[in-house]
């Protein structure tokens, strides 16, 4: 499968209207008729690659998710982004289950930029994020497939004559079933689209279902193995220049000076361009931009962050969450029980400023014409990065296109549009293509981070140690106040106390609460699994110290508060039993369990470990059993399970961006370390069969997989990880 | 002006001769499946083959590999360990995201060409100098495991 974007060519001076015409319709008018698109609409291969939709009379696009031409050919416009997750199988997989084509012969589309059009229903704009991808579009995109086959089915009986009820289709086909006969779709698609759009259409009854919960190959791999898939790094237009930025080291600092003499006699740099916080050398590649920047040799203002650093964010958390915060949750009265239970047992957790670090480095390239502005880019949120590159250019929705691509990496990162914009500001001041590249130093150092954040946790228990009252503090960065104010809801940021207030142990007496406290300077952002990840940490961890102290099994304990969390409580106890939990191991060697409920979906991990007297933690295997409701493709939760353990072992035992006179210490991936092949556990997933609606997957196995990994080390050494990263705390323990 | 033999074809080039390979595949050859991740060899991302031993791109220079053969990702399925590489890449669905995998599967054809039965632990050696952030070393060991079969296969 190859994927492209709506449009690779330039602006067209089209008017609003016209564009979500080309777009609603799929003509994709304009840029195939100039190649002479009627022609291209028969007789060529169905592949993606090739411009091959059919003109505007011809083509069967009842909606904006999927066109047909009168060869047959079916295409795909994807809401959703593909940035590894799987979601250009998995959705068109949903598609096709309804329409009845051949999913791998489906060409494949991103979606250009549009919060309504292609609105990600759960989050109320154009985003992949948040685990929403099957939440939002499982049944969306399946009435989208079922629209069309309804009228193609339509379109045949009434070329037969008989009823439609008398006709099925299959592989992309219409079948009258009293006489065998047969049409094709491509045969169809005029007659299809002179008909009303049924409003209301069946959806398949699961037991129907051909595609939906078998494993299927990913469509997305072919290009992913000989180097053709397209990121938007590897954008390459007509007399593109390359451009390398610096942004100030000290959050908040200003460029005083620097030598742009020095910059220009590097053979090939050809501009030096300056913004308030940053410079860009420009040149003809970006070996010559790059040294271009390290001879300009930038000088700056530190700005005044220029003495913070990681200790005084901490302090200013510590402090601010002496104090009550907002209530999230409050049932009962746990300050009462505490009062008067036999112990009260604190903790605190730390979790540190995490960056992104996908793997391909944050870039932007941007052309900048009389009539308008193109953007190639790799983005989770096309609709509001438009938005946000139409407010600094001034320049009208119809003139900034957005050419999405695959994503090397999201995490999100992608979320943000920070980059685009910054390259926008530099295109300005550029003649000609540009693309504008962030170093990986570049890329750790001007990230936005996952905040750091300071949980404070207290539990009555009773003689035997059995919780009776829980409460728990949350102190940290407000994100969803930066990011989308309108979801703040009585001053709680739902997503800081994500994993906290709706934490699944059964408590009557429980209250939890939210300090926001901004670290100055310091931008945040969402960071895979976002506030379920914060959240299951402390609340995994400390129902693991409850446990300890009421010197009961982990398993146990947490298995005796979940009588009301049934799917909770199973996959807790399958992932226990897959493990082989309470058998035997070698001295050194333990095993640590998590429960994590998040995003819709049921998470329990297993994490076996080994710690050695030098103070080394080494994960020798993870057993997960997720519950995510209905699974569409199977190996993409399997994949998506691997993938949360690997991203969340990383954090959980090297992940840390720390700040020194204002600035970030870590530079690339020598002192931001991230796991390799050779450190890896042995993974196994299992997934439970259910009909529960769909939850979501890219998220929850990283935030599972930290409390699991550092109950682990507890139970091998004794020592309690409260603060993470795990790095170098065994070597002192 | 310098030549460089690229897939096979000699390409007269004029790049600063300290210009590392990434560099002049991507920006200058337009060969955009040689990937950039860290610049310093820390990732694996730009690994590309220098009469077959891999290398990382992004710390080569150009001159260093003036009269040799350099393989790129685009070509690599052309010899014997890439199209098995390659299939079984397919077979396993490795890639996610799929950033890094130019460069895993540069070291893995180059593994597999060296070593027709690679360990674990040969596995770990050869390929630990490359990063994945989707976390598909799972996929890739089982993967490099399924190529050498069927190289094995191959050979009888």
């Amino acid at each position: 499968m190859k994927t492209r974007s709506i449009d690779t060519s330039t602006v067209a001076p089209a008017s609003r209207r016209d564009f979500l015409a080309v777009t609603a319709t799929g003509a994709l008018g304009a840029m195939a008729a100039t190649g002479g698109g009627l022609l291209l609409g028969f007789g060529l291969p169905a592949r993606g690659e090739i411009r091959d939709t059919a003109t505007t009379q011809s083509a069967f696009a009842p909606n904006a998710f999927l066109r047909i031409d009168r060869t047959g050919k079916v295409t795909f416009v994807m809401p959703v982004i593909e940035m590894g997750q799987g979601t250009y199988t998995s959705v068109p997989m949903l598609i096709a289950e309804e329409l009845e084509v051949d999913v791998d012969k489906v060409a494949i589309e991103h979606s250009p930029p549009d919060d309504k059009i292609y609105v990600n229903p759960l989050i109320g704009v154009q985003m992949t994020g948040g685990s929403t991808a099957i939440r939002g579009t499982y049944i969306p995109l399946r009435r989208a497939g079922a629209t069309a086959r309804v009228m193609l089915v339509t379109a045949a009986a009434a070329r037969w004559k008989v009823e439609p009820s008398a006709c099925h289709a299959e592989n992309g086909q219409v079948v009258h079933g009293a006489t065998g006969r047969r049409l094709g779709y491509g045969s169809l698609v005029d007659a299809a689209a002179k008909l009303p759009v049924p409003e209301n259409v069946v959806l398949k009854e699961p037991r129907d279902f051909k595609l939906i919960g078998t494993p299927h190959r990913r469509l997305d791999t072919s290009g992913k193995v000989d180097g053709s898939a397209k990121f938007g790094i590897d954008s390459r237009l007509p007399g593109m220049k390359f451009a390398v930025v610096a942004a100030s080291p000290t959050f908040g600092g200003k460029l005083v000076s620097l030598d742009e003499a020095e910059a220009k006699a590097v053979p090939g740099v050809t501009q030096v361009v300056r913004l308030g916080d940053t410079v860009a050398v420009v040149g003809r590649h970006t070996w010559a931009a790059k040294q271009g920047l390290a001879a300009a040799n930038p000088q700056w203002d530190a700005g005044p962050n220029a003495q913070l650093s990681t200790a005084d964010i901490v302090a200013q958390l510590a402090s601010a969450s002496q104090k009550p915060g907002v209530p999230a949750r409050h049932d009962g009265d746990a300050a009462a029980v505490m009062a008067r239970a036999a112990r009260k047992i604190d903790a605190v957790y730390e979790q540190p400023f995490l960056a992104h670090a996908a793997m391909e480095p944050m870039n932007c390239t941007v052309h900048i014409t009389r009539a308008g502005c193109n953007i190639w880019v790799g983005t989770q949120v096309p609709g509001l990065t438009q938005a946000a590159v139409m407010k600094v250019t001034g320049l009208k929705r119809e003139q900034v296109r957005i050419h999405n691509h695959l994503l090397g990496g999201g995490f999100g990162r992608r979320l943000e549009f920070d980059g685009t914009v910054r390259a926008v500001q530099i295109a300005q001041q550029v003649e000609g293509p540009v693309q504008v590249l962030w170093t990986r130093e570049e890329d750790i150092q001007h990230d936005m981070y996952r905040p750091y954040y300071y949980d404070r946790l207290s539990a009555g228990v009773d003689a035997t140690g059995k919780a009776l009252a829980w409460t728990h503090r949350i102190a940290g960065s407000s994100i969803v106040a930066r990011y989308s104010p309108a979801w703040i809801k009585n001053g709680v940021d739902p997503d800081a106390v994500d994993g906290s207030a709706n934490q699944p142990y059964g408590f009557s007496d429980i209250h939890v609460d939210w300090v926001a406290l901004e670290p100055p300077g310091v931008p945040t952002a969402f960071w895979r699994g976002v506030g379920v990840t914060r959240g299951t940490f402390a609340v995994e961890s400390f129902v693991d110290e409850l446990a300890a102290n009421a010197k009961q099994d982990p398993l146990a304990y947490r298995a005796a508060l979940l009588d009301k969390n049934p799917r909770a409580k199973a996959v807790l106890q399958l992932a226990a039993q897959q493990a082989g939990w309470g058998k035997p191991l070698p001295a050194g060697q333990a095993r640590g369990i998590a429960l994590c409920t998040g995003f819709g979906s049921f998470i329990a991990q297993v994490v076996q470990v080994s710690t050695y007297k030098d103070g080394t933690v080494q994960p020798l295997h993870a057993w997960c059993v997720v519950d995510c409701g209905v699974v569409v493709n199977p190996d993409t939760v399997r994949a998506q399970m691997e993938s949360g353990i690997v991203f969340g072992l990383s954090a959980a035992l090297y992940g840390e961006i720390t700040i020194k006179n204002g600035r970030v210490e870590q530079t690339n991936f020598g002192d931001y370390r991230v796991l390799r092949i050779n450190e890896i556990p042995q993974i196994d997933v299992h997934i439970v069969k259910s009909l529960e609606a769909p939850g979501g997957i890219g998220e929850p196995g990283t935030s599972c997989v930290m409390p699991a990994l550092t109950n682990a080390i507890f139970a091998a050494s004794g020592k309690r990880i409260r603060k993470l990263p795990v790095g170098e705390q065994l070597r002192t323990a | 002006m310098i030549t460089l033999n690229v897939n096979g074809k000699n390409r007269a080039l004029d790049v600063p001769a300290d210009m590392p390979l990434l560099w002049t595949l991507r920006d200058v050859l337009g060969m955009t499946g040689t990937k950039f991740g860290c610049g310093m060899g820390l990732c694996g991302a730009c690994t590309i083959h220098i009469d077959g031993q891999p290398a990382r791109s992004c710390l080569t220079p150009a001159s260093a590999a003036v009269a040799k053969k350099i393989t790129t990702i685009e070509e690599i399925g052309a010899t014997p360990a890439g199209k098995k590489i390659q299939a079984a890449w397919l077979a396993s669905d490795v890639p996610q995201c799929g950033y890094c995998q130019s460069g895993q599967i540069m070291s893995a054809c180059a593994l597999l060409a060296a070593n027709a039965k690679p360990s674990d632990s040969d596995i770990d050696a050869a390929m630990s100098g490359n990063i994945c952030r989707c976390g598909t070393y799972p996929r890739i060991r089982a993967a490099i495991h399924q190529a050498a079969g069927s190289a094995r296969e191959g050979a009888k």
